[in-house]
């Protein structure tokens, strides 16, 4: 078969969006059935596809002129490679697997077709996003996320938090993509084209460090907007405020993961700005701890894991800036997959809760709901890295890669990043799943495991999170996974020259430390995080509070955010209010007086003016309209309707053509 | 003055009267029968050309068909004794004077400067040639001539249908 | 033989008459008949040439063909105009049918 048919990947969604987004007002129960096919069609030729790369082959398509203005020459064209193949199956997988799930979640809402129009259309939008063969295409499906993100965090558009969550995902958003379009536009002026194959060929260290470390900064900037980074992370936690599937595919397995992507996909870029990707590395590791202490206390289910996923987020960042993007991109699908079943989790015990989502009125649902508790327990294993689960064999790989390359300040940083991931992974556990339930007795009444077709779901994905990261990735760097990606940043290694010397010295002082030794570190401080949350919520429920009264000035610091959002309130929006206010005043004073004066002054040449029009100008218009209408008048008699007039006419016409040719 | 020259000026002066009549003739009814031997003279000067399948088609369309068909249309829409009124409009003199003026001009020029062309004596076996001719290179045109007479054909029934009483 | 001209020089007064008529009959199916004889004219054209240019393969009668066919499909929907007309105007004298006229 052809390997054309990955054109096929994303139009099946959209043909999913135009049926249900026309057609939703008469399908709506049954809008799912279209969705879901056209999901799991999707994955399935996603699927052919994978395997037709496996002997290795590539295809770099231009289906279509898209633009073509002077030079600026983009097309709308696929791009199968390893590294996007890779986030194709990661997406349209777990894209599918959430649709499913979506049925049982969303069943009886108001916007039913509606929600799978939008999941459609952000399918299709995270697909071109991923198989697009330039930067420009890639934009589209950039910014279309984003779109998707914005409709669907403000699904429940009644609820004024939802609405406003919407709005800031989508501001927030905004700021990073400037940075992105900025890093487009020097692309294109530096190397004359958007297109991958083109760029990175024409990539050449003899253009100097600068140009490439201006571009990659701000390919990065936008990195960090859509994938939640410091210091743009702010819109992910409000997210939240969609349905839980939309959490789990957009703001934890595929969207979020978009600048990831992209910082793998730029390889050759950044390979040569060194400073650049020493940035990404700190801001990943620096995000990956500071959003895994602000989850260290928060109530809300949904928001330990959306900071769980900036967190995560982070690491991918810290393997990216490391050099490791194979591993980064690992951490991605790894992630997808117990990211994602951790929110499905979420999602099945609120659903059961009927839409509580405060840890601290849960508790002992273990025995109500048994497939989400073990399922969650495998996710939260992996997600706090425990040997063999899936998010052992990524995140350890990152932090090996990133001690090798001699970040060790940043290291040390993912590594008490674990320590607190797996606390608050378990705390989050130990609080939902075990001991007594907390909430009213209605509630408890009606506790109930998860319909099937939102059951199935948790089930593959657990299953996933377990073997994953053992089948694709043993051993470290080497695995299946690891071979065949290899080809895309082969030719990465070569052009790497500059930072090479540099990493050089590392290189050596790492050899000592094999890997086997941190991986054991890392798990160690995982298992010791597990510990310590055993202790705290099983143990002697007593600590927490206690500790959180003697150190209240850090238990508030953390609980609220570290005032982040009111630091950006108070600097950007109430600066930017008194900035209107002062230009408000220019407004009134400045320009209202020049206008008042200016209208004045018209007003006296008006009043000229005027005489002018009406005596002279307007004298000469009616003369012109009084030979005109006296003409027509005239004219009229000849349009007869009388259709023989016409014929004589073009009869009177033939003489004079015949005439002509005859006689000159 | 061969034979051929003998019957040719017969048959064209029969035409030309009967097409005379045609358009001058004052009842409708006799129009539709002079227009009848008119289709009849052209026909005649078909055979004289050597077109004996086009004069056959001619005669059985024309005469048979398009005839039949104007008769039906002036019964149906005259009232035949409506003698006396006028047949032609205003423009007859002006309509006269540019007709004939272009066919004075198309004959100067026939005249003037046309080359003698001279035909081959005898022709190939004409029906069979045309039939093959209409289903080989022409098959196109044919079969899309085909589709212009059916919707022709729907589009006259669909005018000429008396409409619905309104409930 | 009768040399082309001939022919032509008929066919140039059918054409004329048949336009004459179209010209200046008032009832719309004597207009229609004018018509046929302009057909017929430029039929006569075509296969007189035909027999005159063998060369050209019998293009032109194969070409009047086609006129004959387009004719008839011509005069069955013109007819059914003008009953048409009749049924709403009770006349068929076009110089009466002025609704649209200023």
């Amino acid at each position: 078969m052809d390997m054309k048919l990955v054109a096929l990947v994303p139009l099946l969604p959209l043909i999913g969006v135009l049926i249900n987004g026309l057609f939703g007002a008469w399908i709506k129960e049954r809008a799912h059935l279209i969705a879901v096919t056209a999901a799991g069609l999707s994955c399935l030729v996603a699927f052919v596809v994978f395997f037709q790369t496996l002997g290795g082959a590539t295809l770099d398509w231009d289906v279509y002129p898209w633009l073509n203005v002077g030079d600026l020459k983009v097309p709308i064209g696929f791009l199968v490679d390893p590294l996007s193949t890779v986030m194709m199956l990661v997406v349209t997988f777990v894209g599918f697997l959430i649709h499913v799930y979506s049925i049982g979640y969303m069943h009886g809402d108001r916007g039913y077709a509606r929600f799978f129009t939008y999941l459609n259309l952000f399918m299709f939008s995270m697909l071109m996003l991923v198989l697009a063969n330039n930067y420009l295409l890639m934009f589209l499906g950039w910014e279309g996320v984003g779109l998707c993100s914005y409709l669907l965090i403000g699904f429940w558009y009644e609820k004024k938090s939802a609405a406003d969550a919407g709005k800031k995902a989508f501001v927030v958003n905004r700021i990073g993509d400037a940075g992105f379009i900025l890093g487009l536009f020097f692309i294109w002026t530096t190397f004359g084209s958007l297109k991958y194959t083109e760029v990175f060929a024409a990539v050449n260290p003899e253009l100097g460090v600068g140009i490439y470390t201006t571009i990659t900064l701000l390919l990065f900037v936008g990195a960090t907007g859509k994938s939640a980074q410091l210091p743009l992370y702010v819109w992910l936690p409000d997210a939240m405020e969609g349905p839980t599937p939309v959490s789990a595919l957009i703001h934890a397995a595929t969207m979020v993961t978009a600048g990831v992507y992209m910082v793998a996909r730029s390889n050759a870029l950044f390979n040569l700005a060194p400073f650049s990707l020493e940035v990404v590395a700190w801001v990943g590791a620096l995000t990956a701890v500071f959003a895994a202490t602000i989850a260290l206390v928060q109530n809300d289910i949904k928001r330990v894991v959306a900071y769980s996923t900036i967190s995560q987020l982070g690491y991918m960042f810290l393997g990216a800036g490391a050099g490791a993007y194979p591993s980064a991109v690992f951490h991605l699908g790894t992630h997808a997959f117990f990211k994602a079943l951790l929110f499905l989790g979420c999602g099945s015990v609120i659903h059961s809760l009927h839409g509580e989502q405060d840890m601290r009125k849960m508790g002992g649902l273990r025995k109500a709901m048994p497939i989400t508790t073990w399922t969650f327990l495998l996710a939260s294993l992996a997600n706090a890295g425990i040997f063999p689960l899936a998010g052992f064999w990524s995140k350890d790989e990152i932090l090996f890669n990133a001690f090798v390359r001699g970040l060790t300040i940043p290291w040390l940083l993912g590594l008490i990043g674990a320590f607190l991931t797996a606390f608050y992974m378990f705390r989050l556990f130990f609080q939902v799943f075990t001991g007594h339930f907390r909430g009213d007795h209605h509630t408890a009444h009606h506790l109930h495991e998860s319909p099937p077709n939102m059951a199935y779901p948790l089930l593959v994905l657990g299953v996933l999170s377990v073997i994953a990261g053992l089948v694709l990735g043993f051993p470290p760097d080497h695995g299946l996974y690891h071979r065949y990606v290899a080809p895309i940043f082969e030719v990465a290694h070569e052009s790497e020259a500059v930072v090479e010397h540099a990493v050089s010295a590392a290189t050596e002082h790492a050899a000592g430390a094999s890997e086997l030794v941190m991986a054991a570190v890392s798990l160690a401080v995982a298992l010791a995080g597990i510990g310590l949350a055993y202790l705290f919520y099983v143990k002697r429920p007593d600590i927490p509070a206690a500790l959180a009264d003697k150190l209240r000035g850090l238990y508030n610091l953390l609980l609220n955010k570290y005032w982040v959002d009111e630091l950006y309130e108070a600097i950007f929006i109430h600066f930017g209010k008194r900035f209107c206010g002062f230009l408000w005043v220019v407004d009134a004073r400045v320009v209202d007086g020049a206008v008042n004066g200016s209208s004045w002054l018209t007003m006296r040449l008006s009043a000229i003016s005027s005489w002018h029009d009406m005596k002279i100008v307007d004298g000469l218009v009616n003369a012109i309209a009084d030979l005109i209408q006296g003409g027509s008048f005239t004219l009229r008699r000849l349009q007869t309707g009388a259709i023989q007039n016409y014929i004589l006419a073009m009869a009177l016409g033939i003489v004079g053509m015949v005439a002509f040719y005859l006689f000159l | 003055m061969t034979v051929t020259h003998v019957v040719f000026f017969l048959m064209a002066a029969f035409t030309v009267g009967a097409s005379l009549l045609v358009v001058l003739a004052k009842n409708i009814v006799h129009c539709a029968i002079a227009l009848v031997f008119a289709f009849f003279g052209v026909a005649a000067l078909f055979v004289l050309l050597d077109a004996e399948f086009l004069a056959a088609a001619q005669v059985l369309l024309y005469v048979g068909g398009i005839t039949i068909l104007l008769l039906f249309a002036i019964m149906l829409t005259s009232r035949i004794s409506a003698g006396g009124v006028k047949i032609m409009n205003e423009q007859v003199g002006i309509s006269a004077v540019v007709v004939l003026a272009i066919v004075g001009l198309l004959a100067y020029a026939n005249l003037k400067g046309f080359p003698a062309l001279v035909p081959p004596l005898t022709m190939a076996d004409n029906t069979a040639s045309i039939g093959k001719l209409l289903l080989t290179t022409y098959v196109l045109p044919f079969e899309v001539v085909s589709l212009l007479l059916l919707a022709a054909m729907v589009g006259a029934i669909i005018l000429a249908r008396r409409e619905r009483e309104k409930d | 033989m009768v040399p082309l001209s001939y022919y032509l020089i008929l066919s140039v007064i059918l054409f004329g008459i048949g336009m004459f008529g179209a010209l200046t009959r008032r009832n719309a199916v004597g207009i229609l008949m004018a018509l046929e004889l302009m057909f017929n004219a430029v039929n006569l054209n075509f296969v007189a040439f035909s027999r005159y240019l063998p060369q050209a393969l019998m293009q032109g009668q194969i070409f009047a063909i086609f006129v004959i066919t387009v004719a008839a499909a011509e005069a069955a929907v013109g007819l059914a105009i003008v009953l048409g007309l009749y049924r709403n105007f009770q006349t068929i004298n076009v110089d009466e049918i002025n609704l649209m006229k200023w």
